[in-house]
């Protein structure tokens, strides 16, 4: 490919890519995001490749490997154009089926459609299916579309036009305004305004200065900039350019953690790939424009995401946070100006700058301009990574694209904004998700994690997952993140175990003070948040367990199984899979729970049959005695 | 060239300061007292004890800040001992004590009525007799040259080591004796 030398060659490419697409032809497109890997999209696609063989279809249908769908739960997943017929759960074995049935004979294979739990209806469309329909799907929505390793692809979709309309119509001070205008805030955690801290850089004394794509995302559960960098770089790569254009740096960074192995790899073949059509090197476009980027890989520390600490590793130091009052927008890196936004936040601005700040500033709420994607994890019925226009409500995130909570369990909180965010209680589902009334409710927008929990979560449980994860992540510089997260863990354990005082809660909340209050960096200033919360919305929850109880039956230390002797059946499923020998019974006798020798493990409550349910887990009340060994059972009428 | 002089207040007190100084050099040559743990005049501030913290108000906004980072500003208001700050370094001084029972900071928790910590440690664990304040570190980087010390491990984890192949041949100088008062070194130096 001959390098493009002027904003005519890329229209001519276009023009020449778009013609060799014939829009009838059947087009396959398989899932290739992290999530159905893990599911097995790459056997799926193999599959695919040997059944076309096979069937002499190869000339006539094509095959895509695109980046992440999102709709992760239901992997592999495979739609086929140009009808777009979504099948959810593929296996190697459904293959020739499909090509047999629906693309030879365009008919559907039922047992592969999404089926709606609620109204029982069979949807063919992907876009139709209620997790889809009900997003808003704009930085996330080309990942579907393209084939992550192909700048051919993104370049159909109208790639690097903003770019070329950027360095070719457009001041970089007039690039500067229309971000600033849009009011497009910093998508990694901060919502700090983009705009002005280009402007920052940009103004700043010294020379070079440099950007940098934040992709060191390290949240239990989160992984939408890592779908991103790996469904679509061209777009984040874009924005980079699109920015450094604009603030006048002609050097930038790509820090993608090392355990995202599909993300550098898919990164580096589209800066190549960029590099080979002129997009990045010298003289971008014939725009007389000079751009460079180079990756750096992450090794995986959570803390190395604040920006300090970032900068400090590619620096090739350990990644640290410093205590910075001069902003690393205006001494960052080897002390120059420095830009540093996440991988969504420059994923956005291909958009602003095609659209212009007006259509951006129509989505989203007063404050907060725009999407965001979100990663909707935990006790949902729709896992996976929505897109959603800023100000929809938790309630409609939770019930219209996640479906609810499984096996009709009650809702209790929904945990956003990462490890140092907040516990949301249901009395504020009705609450618009954007950066500021989060806030206002004591959690953060963080990079999005959205985790969903239900009646059975005990929120002392959760606070203390978090601070332990923190404490772990927590670099050990300063006093108060180090020594105050390990004593609000200690206490936590204790609070769990059953040992727990009114007094211990005092010092919880002392200790969450000083933490916030004295910490050098951000994970500390914000590592209380999820006690601070939990405190805040679920204090019934600590002070029941102040009295030994657990009331969502989860810390083991609080809870005892128990066989109903009235119910059980001896059937010796228990006592079989009872890990420790604890389970004492025989035929036609009462099976019973040795307690000294009792793990804890849950394995005899999961695993007794629905229909007897005779495992039971109390907490706080009165543990019934044990009946005698021998004792014989109650056969139940069946 | 001759430095740009800045007036700002600290408790109250009008202070002249060169631009590029930081608050707690101003404060110090006013002859205001701001405790610190992990500074030294001869090496680059490290933010890490957050003992020197004080409140500092530009405009209409208030914040905590480490003194020893923080650069002098115009008509910067700052406070160095407000109830907020004392509770913080009372806090501090609990967590640090019990497992660096002694140093300079044990005199601070005496003018604090620190006497005992709330944090006490775990059965069986040991004092480490280091805050991790980095002055070992710093001074042996910077100063000496030798890089013979180190941090090793994160987080809770994070302890002072004599770095290997370094570290064993390096005992004739003893100047991180002098600079550590938690006692650190003299059981670091028995390990060899």
């Amino acid at each position: 490919m001959p390098k493009l030398k002027s904003i005519l060659d890329l229209e001519n490419l276009r023009k020449e890519i778009l013609s060799k697409i014939d829009p009838k032809k059947p087009c396959i497109t398989i899932c290739s995001g992290t999530g159905c890997q893990a599911t097995g999209c790459e056997k799926v696609s193999d599959a695919f490749q040997e059944e076309l063989k096979k069937q002499k279809l190869e000339e006539k249908v094509n095959i895509r490997k695109t980046g992440c769908h999102g709709f992760c739960e239901k992997g592999p997943i495979v739609v086929i154009y140009p009808d777009e017929i979504c099948y959810l759960q593929v296996k190697p074995k459904d293959v020739p089926d499909i090509i047999s049935q629906t693309i030879k004979e365009g008919k559907l294979i039922d047992y592969l459609l999404y089926i709606d739990p609620t109204t029982k209806e069979k949807i063919i469309h992907e876009s139709e299916i209620p997790f889809y329909k009900n997003q808003k799907r704009l930085i996330f929505g080309n990942n579907r579309k393209i084939d992550p390793k192909s700048i051919e692809d993104y370049i159909a979709l109208n790639g690097y036009s903003a770019l070329a309309k950027a360095l070719f119509n457009l001041t970089p001070e007039k690039v500067l305004e229309e971000v600033k205008e849009a009011n497009l805030r910093g998508c990694g955690g901060g919502g700090f305004p983009t705009g002005r801290k280009w402007e920052t850089t940009r103004n700043a004394p010294g020379e070079p200065k440099y950007v940098i794509v934040n992709c060191d995302e390290g949240d239990p559960g989160a992984y939408m900039d890592r779908s991103l960098m790996e469904g679509n770089p061209h777009s984040v790569l874009e924005g980079l350019i699109i920015g450094a254009y604009a603030i006048g740096s002609h050097e930038g960074f790509i820090y993608v953690r090392q355990e995202y192995p599909l993300a550098v790899e898919n990164t580096e073949i589209a800066i190549q790939q960029a590099k080979d059509y002129g997009f990045i090197g010298e003289n971008i476009l014939g725009s007389g424009f000079n751009f460079m980027i180079k990756i750096h890989r992450g090794a995986s520390a959570f803390v190395s995401g604040e920006s300090s600490a970032l900068m400090s590793a590619i620096e090739g130091k350990v990644g640290e946070p410093k205590s910075k009052y001069i902003h690393t927008a205006v001494k960052g890196l080897w002390d120059k100006p420095t830009c540093l936004n996440n991988v969504e936040t420059w994923a956005n601005v291909p958009f602003i700058i095609n659209n212009g700040a007006d259509w951006f500033k129509s989505m989203g709420t007063e404050g907060s301009k725009g999407t965001k994607i979100f990663s909707l994890v935990g006790k949902v019925n729709n896992t996976g990574l929505v897109e959603v226009p800023m100000g929809m409500t938790l309630r409609e995130i939770i019930y219209n694209i996640g479906g609810g909570i499984p096996n009709n369990k009650k809702f209790k909180a929904v945990q956003t904004g990462g490890p140092s965010g907040g516990c949301i209680p249901e009395k504020f589902l009705d609450f618009p998700v954007d950066f500021d009334a989060l806030s206002k409710l004591g959690s953060m927008m963080g990079s999005g994690g959205m985790i969903v929990m239900d009646e059975d979560t005990c929120m002392v449980d959760v606070a203390k997952y978090f601070t332990n994860f923190l404490a772990d992540e927590s670099c050990g510089k300063c006093i108060p993140c180090r020594e105050g997260l390990k004593h609000m863990l200690r206490i936590l354990n204790d609070i769990t175990a059953g040992k727990g005082t009114e007094e211990d809660i005092n010092r919880l909340e002392e200790l969450a003070e000083v933490i916030c209050d004295a910490s050098l960096c951000a994970l500390g200033q914000t590592a209380p948040n999820p006690v601070l919360s939990t405190l805040k919305y679920f204090r019934d929850e600590y002070e029941a367990h102040l009295k030994g109880v657990c009331p969502a039956k989860v810390c083991k230390e609080l809870i005892t199984y128990y066989i109903d002797p009235e119910k059980c059946q001896a059937c010796g499923l228990c006592a079989k899979n009872c890990p420790t020998d604890a389970i004492y019974g025989e035929k036609k006798m009462v099976h019973v729970i040795d307690k000294e020798k009792c793990i804890k493990c849950g394995i005899c409550f999961e695993i007794c049959p629905d229909k007897f349910n005779a495992v039971s887990k109390i907490s706080g009340d009165v543990i019934p005695l044990d009946v005698p060994k021998g004792t014989k059972i109650k056969p139940q009428k069946r | 060239m001759r430095m740009k002089t800045i007036t700002l207040e600290i408790d109250g007190k009008e202070v002249k300061a060169e631009e590029g100084m930081t608050v707690l050099q101003s404060a110090k040559n006013a002859g205001i007292e701001i405790p610190t743990l992990c500074y030294h005049e001869k090496l680059e501030p490290y933010g890490a004890c957050r003992f020197c913290l004080v409140e500092v108000t530009k405009g209409k906004k208030t914040r905590l800040v480490a003194s020893c980072c923080y650069p002098v500003e115009e008509g910067l208001v700052v406070k160095t001992s407000t109830k907020r700050i004392i509770k913080n370094r009372k806090v501090l001084l609990e967590l640090i004590l019990p497992i660096a029972p002694t140093g300079a900071h044990k005199s601070l928790a005496e003018k604090y009525g620190v006497k005992e910590s709330r944090f006490p440690l775990e059965p069986g664990e040991e004092p480490s007799y280091c805050t991790l304040c980095g002055l070992c570190v710093h001074y042996c980087d910077k100063i000496k040259k030798w890089n013979a010390v180190g941090f090793q491990g994160r987080g809770i984890d994070r302890k002072i080591v004599l770095m290997s192949g370094i570290g064993d041949q390096c005992i004739d100088c003893r100047e991180c004796y002098d600079i550590c008062d938690a006692g650190k070194f003299i059981t670091l130096a028995e390990e060899f």
